[in-house]
């Protein structure tokens, strides 16, 4: 268990200067997301063209992993068709839930949330943006929950 | 206690021969010595509890209050001299008002369910404090709803203090029942009780006392106290989970239907009519928590060996080194600053969220509690959506203040 590990630089990075926070208004859809554990709430909104997310934005309050984790994926799924999203959510969900699962090279700097699987109780921080995009996607409004 | 006492008693207070008597202090965690600061959110136990309740295990187990044979009597008798243990250690009337529960959630939730659902009515108030731990607000919320009865909450002020006045500002003719706290989880503040209680008594209130963060930090004298219920739970003092207690005036208990029906709270059962069996057996359906409660028991005997006022001096040594020497740390905000505390503090670190805060003092050993602390309404009032939390009992001491500021530098350096 290493702490470089969990924290590495673009992880840090992106905590301290999240890319594409805020909200989109008027959105498509929109969702938020609540980890009960440490008080984490997200916001995800985003805009559609087709199955192509065209823009996407988060806001919210939360600790550093939860944060780089938002802001990592904001940025990487940015102009991606739905299919294509869904693909990197199955990778990110492999890597943070598989302590051994290779690391897929085309996660690029989402890979840095690889550290993160081994501090167990961490993972559900990772993992709450990507649940809050889900649900945007799927539009089901209820508030998403990691617990 | 003079200052003068006060300072020979820490003189003699032996922490390092305390820690020898708690066999979990000697682990290591991530390669580092274990700095337990969490002991509010439960405390580690002494050999002499986990012996009591092996020994229990081992040579005397049988149901109690049933069987003729011997080790029924044994066990029987072990468990009722629990209860006396129980009884003199917060100095309760009698062992009638002393009911075992699973923990001091379970008791609040019998007084809401068994004293406060058949009396309450639409308009009735329930007045608790905004401090309280969820366990002190949830049950009240429930039989609010059962009921049409009101949840009002006495506000703090900035440091996290609620004195008598505010309660008596909140007070009305239709509050029927105070609910409050001995001492906060989340902050440590000690609510006034016993100018509490007069209060709600002139007004014709009942009151019920979350004890659960006093007891093992405080003389607690129920006669002095006055209230009309206290709740408490073992494994805060050491003792072991899933065991704790209501004590309740007998009047009181003695009007109030039972809250749960089996085993042991009947005198007889047919299915024309039952009859309940006394107090305090009324209220226990089932078999108990037998080793539980000798485990409990041998909690108490272990304070007495130390001396509540021992520890209690020990622990308020410790919260002001621990308080200057956290104040010193760049960024760092104490939440709770009340003048009369236990041995808690809760803080923020500028620009940490208190998750990471608490990992990064893990791998450094020190186990700290990070999080709401089940006192959302607290963590709204300061506008924060977590805290870290660090506590101090019997065994702590002050290198383990020391581990945990250098830890503290640590995770600064990480987040620089």
């Amino acid at each position: 268990m290493d702490l470089k590990d969990l924290y590495r630089e673009v992880i840090l990075d992106h905590n301290r200067s999240p890319r594409l926070f805020g909200r989109l208004d008027p959105a498509d859809s929109a969702a938020d997301g609540h980890n009960p554990l440490c008080g984490d709430r997200l916001h995800v909104s985003l805009r559609l063209e087709g199955d192509r997310v065209a823009d996407l934005r988060f806001d919210g309050k939360g600790c550093a992993i939860s944060v780089a984790s938002a802001s990592l994926m904001c940025e990487a799924v940015k102009g991606k068709q739905r299919s294509e999203i869904t693909h990197l959510f199955n990778e990110i969900h492999d890597v943070l839930t598989h302590h051994d699962a290779p690391v897929p090279e085309d996660l690029g700097k989402l890979a840095a949330l690889a550290g993160v699987r081994d501090f167990p109780v961490r993972v559900k921080c990772a993992s709450l943006a990507w649940h809050t995009l889900n649900a945007a996607l799927e539009r089901s409004g209820e508030p998403v929950k990691t617990e | 206690m003079s200052a003068e006492a006060a300072r020979t008693t820490a003189a003699a207070y032996d922490v390092e021969r305390v820690r020898l008597d708690f066999p979990i202090l000697a682990r290591q965690v991530h390669g580092k010595p274990l700095v337990f600061l969490d002991s509010a959110a439960s405390s580690q136990r002494p050999a002499r509890v986990i012996a009591a309740v092996d020994d229990y295990e081992r040579l005397h187990h049988a149901n109690v209050h049933r069987g003729v044979h011997l080790l029924s009597q044994e066990a029987t008798a072990l468990f009722e001299h629990a209860r006396e243990r129980v009884r003199g250690f917060v100095n309760a009337a009698s062992t009638r008002e002393v009911i075992f529960t699973r923990g001091t959630t379970e008791a609040i939730n019998l007084v809401a369910q068994s004293y406060a659902r058949p009396r309450l009515k639409p308009g009735d108030e329930i007045l608790l404090t905004v401090l309280e731990h969820h366990a002190n607000i949830v049950p009240w919320q429930l039989v609010a709803e059962q009921t049409g009865a009101v949840v009002k909450a006495v506000p703090m002020d900035r440091r996290g203090v609620i004195d008598a006045a505010a309660v008596a500002a909140n007070i009305t003719d239709r509050t029927r029942i105070v609910a409050c706290a001995h001492v906060s989880n989340a902050l440590g503040t000690v609510l006034p009780v016993r100018e509490i209680t007069r209060l709600a008594h002139a007004r014709g209130a009942v009151v019920l006392v979350d004890g659960a963060q006093a007891v093992p930090h405080q003389r607690v004298d129920l006669q002095a106290l006055d209230c009309d219920f206290y709740a408490f739970s073992a494994h805060k003092m050491y003792g072991p989970t899933g065991i704790g207690c209501l004590i309740g005036r007998e009047s009181l208990l003695e009007a109030m239907p039972p809250w749960q029906g089996g085993g042991d709270m009947i005198l007889t059962v047919s299915f024309e009519k039952t009859t309940f069996n006394a107090l305090p057996f009324k209220f226990e359906a089932g078999t108990p928590n037998i080793s539980g409660a000798i485990g409990m028991a041998a909690a108490i005997d272990y304070i007495e060996s130390l001396g509540i006022d021992n520890i209690h001096a020990h622990e308020q040594r410790l919260l002001s080194l621990a308080t200057a020497k956290l104040l010193k740390v760049p960024g760092l905000k104490i939440i709770g600053t009340a003048p009369d505390k236990a041995s808690v503090i809760s803080f923020t670190l500028d620009g940490i969220h208190p998750h990471d805060l608490g990992t990064i003092l893990d791998a450094e050993g020190v186990a700290v509690r990070t999080g709401h602390h089940c006192a959302m309404p607290v963590m709204e009032f300061f506008d924060v959506p977590a805290t870290a939390r660090a506590s101090f009992a019997c065994y702590s001491r002050e290198s383990d203040i020391d581990a945990l500021a250098a830890a503290l530098g640590k995770a600064r350096e990480v987040f620089a």
